[in-house]
């Protein structure tokens, strides 16, 4: 009976330790989400002005850039997935990868080979651990992102999808290097606190996506002009070919810059859910087990009662005996 | 007397905006200054540029901007650079130290874009690069 009494009280202090580093976790994983967010605001105006910036180009200039136009036969097609670096983060890594498979089998089914790109050390033992090939991973950022680190990633998918133009059915074509078609990306899209979805967008060939608000903003602005029915004729410098050229790599790398800070986003929301009903668990358990410690050392006394009782009893008796 | 409207956006972050009466800037083709009404126009910024933002109280605002455009259009200007300091913060120890360790190798196009950024934050700081 003590003993159990003991095997309790142990199992209580070391739930409410672990319940100490849950809560902790948490409450770095709220400050996280915070800063993350603050991040996520704070590069929109570029994204939007680069936005703007290519939509009025794709106004003027001829859209025949490589990044631009489809592949008529698509056979190498890079996934970049990005998750985390870290565990504890709940369903996160898991809803990721099932999104990227969903892919991969669809990509397959049209005849595609896929070839993966991973951000975040728990992709990258993910693919390890079932023996799949990895093009290229990359760890150790996943909470914090820099811009550097799109870029470096941004430079790697388009050297690949550049060297994929002339690729043929026998190889690598006139460079010789095996390249790919499209590039898709796989990330975590930051709705809400409460809600984090695991989306998969084609990055290239590339679709200017136009930000609503911009589009509003060219309605009024067709509306005003609608008897002239011109674009502002835009002076280059240099030429729109070039701008392009020098433009349409820096829009993909932002939009890859964009992804790693929802997910990062997403990473500390995840997180801090999971150790909050993590926390909450430990807490229940420590209540139960304190009950029942409390149940065992009452019994303990209830016994040592009756023993006494029993042991004075014995002894009246016997002494009335005498 | 008309005013730009200007927003200098770095990738991480907006950092200035404002009014201001005139905006120069040096694109690939060579040096340029926007005032009030100029016709759209989209650059790419020179690698190691400086752009100068003189703003209505005829205060100029030194920035230094690299991998960029300008964009002008009949609302105002941005200017877009994927990294871009303000002359006050630089650091002028710093991008000495940052310009003498790209030089030793350059040979590598990592350290070339290294010393252009460093050069274009000495320019904007008002040091010889």
């Amino acid at each position: 009976m003590a003993g159990s009494l003991r095997a309790l009280r142990r199992r209580i202090r070391s739930t409410q330790s672990t319940k100490k580093i849950f809560s902790a976790q948490e409450l770095i994983a709220g400050a996280r989400i915070v800063r993350a967010q603050a991040r996520v605001e704070a590069s929109k105006p570029y994204s939007r002005e680069i936005t703007r910036v290519l939509s009025a180009l794709a106004g003027s200039a001829s859209l025949d850039h490589p990044l631009l136009t489809e592949r008529e036969n698509p056979r190498r097609v890079a996934v970049l997935v990005i998750t985390s670096d870290r565990g504890f983060a709940g369903s996160y890594n898991v809803n990721v990868l099932r999104r990227t498979e969903e892919l991969l089998a669809l990509l397959r089914n049209e005849g595609k080979e896929p070839l993966l790109y991973v951000v975040g050390r728990k992709g990258e033992t993910y693919y390890r651990f079932r023996d799949r090939e990895m093009e290229e991973t990359w760890t150790g950022f996943s909470e914090q992102p820099g811009y550097e680190n799109a870029q470096e990633i941004g430079r790697t998918l388009i050297a690949a999808f550049t060297a994929g133009e002339d690729d043929d059915e026998t190889g690598g074509g006139a460079d010789d290097v095996l390249g790919v078609d499209e590039l898709h990306i796989v990330f975590t899209e930051f709705r809400s606190l409460l809600s984090q979805v695991p989306v998969a967008n084609r990055m290239a060939p590339l679709v200017v996506e136009e930000v609503d608000e911009l589009r509003d903003e060219r309605d009024a602005q067709v509306e005003e002009s609608h008897s002239t029915d011109i674009t502002p004729a835009y002076e280059f410098e240099p030429s729109a070919e070039q701008l392009l050229d020098a433009l349409l790599p820096k829009y993909v790398t932002t939009r890859i810059y964009a992804a790693l800070l929802e997910a990062a986003a997403s990473e500390s929301a995840s997180r801090r859910r999971a150790m909050k009903s993590a926390s909450d668990n430990a807490e229940e358990l420590a209540k139960n087990l304190s009950r029942q410690a409390n149940q065992a050392r009452q019994a303990e006394i209830t016994q040592e009662i009756s023993e006494i009782v029993g042991g004075a009893d014995a002894l009246v008796s016997a002494n009335a005996d005498d | 007397m008309a005013t730009l409207q200007v927003e200098l956006v770095a990738v991480e972050k907006m950092l200035w905006s404002g009014e201001a009466s005139m905006v120069i800037a040096r694109t690939t083709e060579g040096e340029l200054g926007v005032l009030p009404g100029h016709s759209p126009l989209l650059g790419e910024l020179a690698p190691g540029g400086v752009v100068t933002i003189r703003t209505e109280s005829g205060e100029d605002l030194v920035v230094a901007a690299h991998g960029g455009f300008l964009s002008v259009t009949e609302r105002g200007v941005s200017i877009l650079a994927e990294t871009a300091e303000i002359s006050t913060d630089i650091d002028v120890e710093r991008a000495r130290e940052a310009l003498r360790r790209a030089e030793q190798d350059s040979d590598d196009p990592e350290a070339v874009a290294a010393a252009r950024r460093a050069q274009s934050r000495l320019r904007a700081a008002g040091q010889d690069a």
